[in-house]
């Protein structure tokens, strides 16, 4: 088995959380813009909300007075003082890939490249109403067809673990983000409150995970807060569930470890934070805070990551 | 097509006649139209930027990417040209790491009066902790790139050689690869010989000269300056052809006699190290104390047998232009042959005969630093502004050991496709050369530079020139 770099492996790891993101961001956006279009009122939260989810609003406000639509789409998708907009995302994810292209397939780097050259094109103006869409559109299909690329052209060794990690971790923690910002809305005393607004607000919540569709599957169309919550939290078949990302990671990180030989403490955290994600119930959440496990959760996924660039040696 | 007869023209020769070697080629040409021509030279384009083909260019704050402009006509030698290139660079090849074997050891050469000793003891490129040393292998330079012009029919001169770390080979093997995906047809009417052997062939001969601290199969890794070098994109090209590690001065780390790269599992000890930076960045302990893209201590462990450099530290003695100027001196002197391949007439300005001459004939003489390269700092004399040309004399005049001149040379030409079609321009070409204990080799083919500008002779890319595929039919 070929060594790796550690600089080398904390490229790829970085490399596809950078994607990730810059996904996740395209996603809030998607839905920011939906609300705005439906339900002009409630815009404004749903911009403000967005800001806090990508954790943006400091860097937002050193440029801008007030929140509005135009202005955070494009503090969002093209702001280069943002380092989480999708343009220094893409950028920042490319320039790992061009420090990792040896451990690449030829077909993973281009479709890195190509999204990269693409998006810069359509980023290099602010973007208008009209063309968001089609801009939005260009984002998920270039991460598709890197993922896509990742899928049909790599080999599953120490190279493509790291890669998977860093994608699950960025995405657990999207999630996550998403549900706490948002977890009032969420709790069962909210039900209750049988609101139009949370209706919207549910479903909000969905579409910045692209689940509409996959919760109607699963829920046969009645919606409800802890069903939402258990879906995203608990659900092993949802693709961007807390739960199926950690269970990505014991995966990958499990393979790293039969690999090497070693056993690793961030193989222990990630086992442990796997567990406290195993149970059937959504109301063991909801007694103990759903505020308070969302944090947790935040918490442990950051700690995780930085136990990963130490096991692994990424920096030394 | 229109034709400067003048120059000859590697097609038609001085004539109108087709020259064999591109006769399949030009009935091609011939049945396609101008506009199809056009759209694939575009797709071209578009192909080399998706793949990354890039270099950087320095001094842009953004570090720009730019592409080194691609022709889609092939420049072609017939299997006959490609042998008499052959035999010519391997005898040149094994003359050059005779000579650095020779002036790192007795000096022969030296003694015999064949060369001045003053070439060597004020070369900069000199290395003194190569004295005694036998490199593993017995091999100084793995990798040499000799540049060759052509002025008519089996007339092939060297221009330059090039024996510390000769770069375009990723041109080489991406130029094919684009040229097989725009005109699969071509390949299949052409017996064009493979060059996609070349990363292959590279590791194995790296594998062949591994040190002696080498106990199990040995590791090769490639180092480069880093993400900022213009020649990045070839770095970690070759690592990913080759599939090998690419590495940067801060990955590597001296431990117990060897250097190991900090790997996700520790240091792990390497054996062939293809170092793609100068003599200067390689160890700070060594050469340049104020570098920080070195290995401390690396130069030890290279001498005491933990690790192969590839190129060997001080080649550079070898190819400068002034010691250029005694390459048929010092091929006679290590093979016993006369040089099979010509060099270019070269006035050493340092001479006082020659300097005169110089001073004299400025305006038809092309004129180059003795440790230039990349055609920057030369003067191309009939081409040259009253006022260039002033100011060149008095420089030459007040460090004429600087400078070497050259009559300037009919370069042959190739056609490339212009806005207007067909148009010849001038080439010349860069074979690459691999050296291992097993022999030397040269991939069939190389990298052909071209000047875009009508009737320009300077083919550098960092002064407007592109690149072509070169083919070597079977």
């Amino acid at each position: 088995m070929t060594r790796l770099l550690g600089k080398t492996a904390g490229g790829l790891f970085w490399m596809f959380r950078l994607l990730e993101r810059s996904e996740n961001t395209a996603r809030l956006l998607d839905a920011g813009f939906r609300i705005a279009l439906t339900r002009s009122d409630a815009a404004q939260d749903e911009w403000n909300s967005i800001l806090t989810t990508t954790g943006t609003q400091d860097i937002y406000f050193r440029n801008h007075e007030r929140v509005d639509g135009k202005l955070v789409i494009n503090f969002l998708l093209r702001d280069k003082t943002n380092p989480s907009s999708v343009l220094s995302t893409i950028e920042a994810a490319r320039n790992n890939a061009r420090a990792v292209r040896a451990s690449l397939t030829r077909e993973v780097w281009e479709a890195t490249n190509i999204a990269w050259i693409t998006l810069q094109e359509a980023l290099s103006k602010p973007v208008r109403e009209r063309e968001l869409p089609a801009v939005l559109n260009a984002i998920r299909k270039h991460s598709s067809l890197v993922r896509g690329t990742m899928h049909g052209t790599m080999i599953r060794n120490d190279i493509f673990d790291f890669s998977r990690i860093g994608s699950f971790l960025e995405r657990a923690d999207n999630t996550a983000r998403i549900l706490d910002v948002k977890y009032y809305v969420l709790l069962p005393t909210a039900s209750y409150m049988g609101s139009s607004l949370d209706n919207v607000q549910w479903e909000t919540i969905l579409s910045s995970v692209s689940a509409v569709r996959s919760y109607r599957w699963v829920h046969e169309g009645k919606i409800s807060a802890p069903s939402i919550a258990h879906f995203l939290i608990l659900d092993t078949r949802m693709p961007r569930s807390l739960a199926f990302c950690y269970g990505k990671i014991e995966d990958n990180l499990g393979y790293l470890t039969r690999d090497y030989g070693i056993c690793y403490e961030s193989h222990r955290m990630v086992n442990s934070i796997s567990r406290s994600l195993n149970i059937d119930s959504i109301d063991v959440v909801f007694e103990n805070g759903l505020h308070e496990f969302l944090s947790n959760f935040l918490g442990q996924n950051t700690a995780l990551g930085m136990q990963i660039e130490e096991d692994f040696r990424f920096y030394e | 097509m229109p034709l400067h007869t003048q120059y000859y023209d590697e097609m038609f020769g001085h004539g109108e006649e087709v020259r064999p070697p591109y006769a399949n080629y030009h009935d091609w040409v011939n049945a396609e139209n101008l506009p199809r021509l056009k759209k694939k030279s575009s797709e071209a384009e578009n192909y080399f930027h998706s793949t990354g083909i890039t270099f950087n260019v320095y001094g842009n704050e953004d570090a720009t990417e730019r592409l080194i402009p691609f022709d889609i006509v092939p420049r072609i030698l017939s299997s006959a040209e490609w042998s008499l290139l052959v035999r010519g660079i391997k005898q040149r090849v094994r003359a050059i790491n005779a000579f650095i074997y020779d002036i790192y050891h007795r000096q022969e050469i030296l003694r015999s009066g064949r060369i001045p000793v003053s070439l060597i003891s004020r070369n900069k490129a000199f290395v003194p902790q190569m004295i005694g040393f036998d490199p593993p292998g017995g091999v100084y330079t793995h990798i040499v790139g000799i540049d060759i012009v052509r002025t008519g029919e089996n007339e092939f001169m060297v221009l330059e050689d090039n024996a510390r770390t000769p770069s375009g080979v990723s041109y080489m093997l991406e130029n094919r690869e684009t040229m097989m995906q725009l005109f699969p047809e071509l390949f299949s009417r052409n017996h064009v010989r493979r060059v996609s052997d070349y990363p292959k062939n590279l590791r194995i001969s790296l594998e062949a000269c591994a040190p002696p601290a080498c106990t199990g199969p040995p590791v090769v890794v490639i180092l480069t300056p880093g993400i900022h070098n213009s020649a990045y994109f070839e770095h970690s090209f070759l690592a990913d052809q080759m599939g090998v590690e690419l590495v940067e001065g801060s990955d590597l780390k001296v431990t117990d006699g060897r250097i190991g790269m900090r790997t996700t599992r520790g240091l792990f000890p390497i054996d062939v190290l293809y170092r793609r930076v100068d003599d200067d960045f390689l160890d700070p302990l060594t050469f340049n104390p104020d570098s920080l893209l070195g290995t401390p201590g690396i130069m030890d462990v290279y001498r005491s047998g933990g690790i192969t450099l590839a190129n060997a530290p001080g080649t550079g003695i070898s190819d400068d232009k002034s010691v250029y100027s005694y390459m048929p001196e010092i091929i006679e002197f290590y093979t016993g042959e006369k040089a099979l391949l010509e060099n270019v007439p070269t006035w050493r300005c340092s001479e006082a005969d020659a300097l005169v001459y110089v001073l004299d004939h400025l305006d038809e003489l092309v004129v180059k630093e003795v440790h230039g390269s990349g055609g920057y700092g030369m003067l191309v004399g009939p081409t040259a502004s009253k006022k260039d040309l002033k100011s060149f004399s008095a420089k030459l005049k007040k460090y004429p050991e600087n400078y070497i001149a050259q009559p300037t040379l009919a370069l042959s030409t190739v056609p490339v496709l212009t806005r207007a079609g067909l148009a010849p321009r001038h080439v010349d070409l860069r074979p690459f050369v691999q050296v291992s204990p097993n022999g030397i080799s040269i991939c069939p083919g190389g990298l052909t530079r071209v000047a875009l500008k009508k009737s320009s002779l300077v083919v550098n890319s960092s002064q407007g020139g592109g690149t072509k595929d070169t083919w070597v039919l079977a």
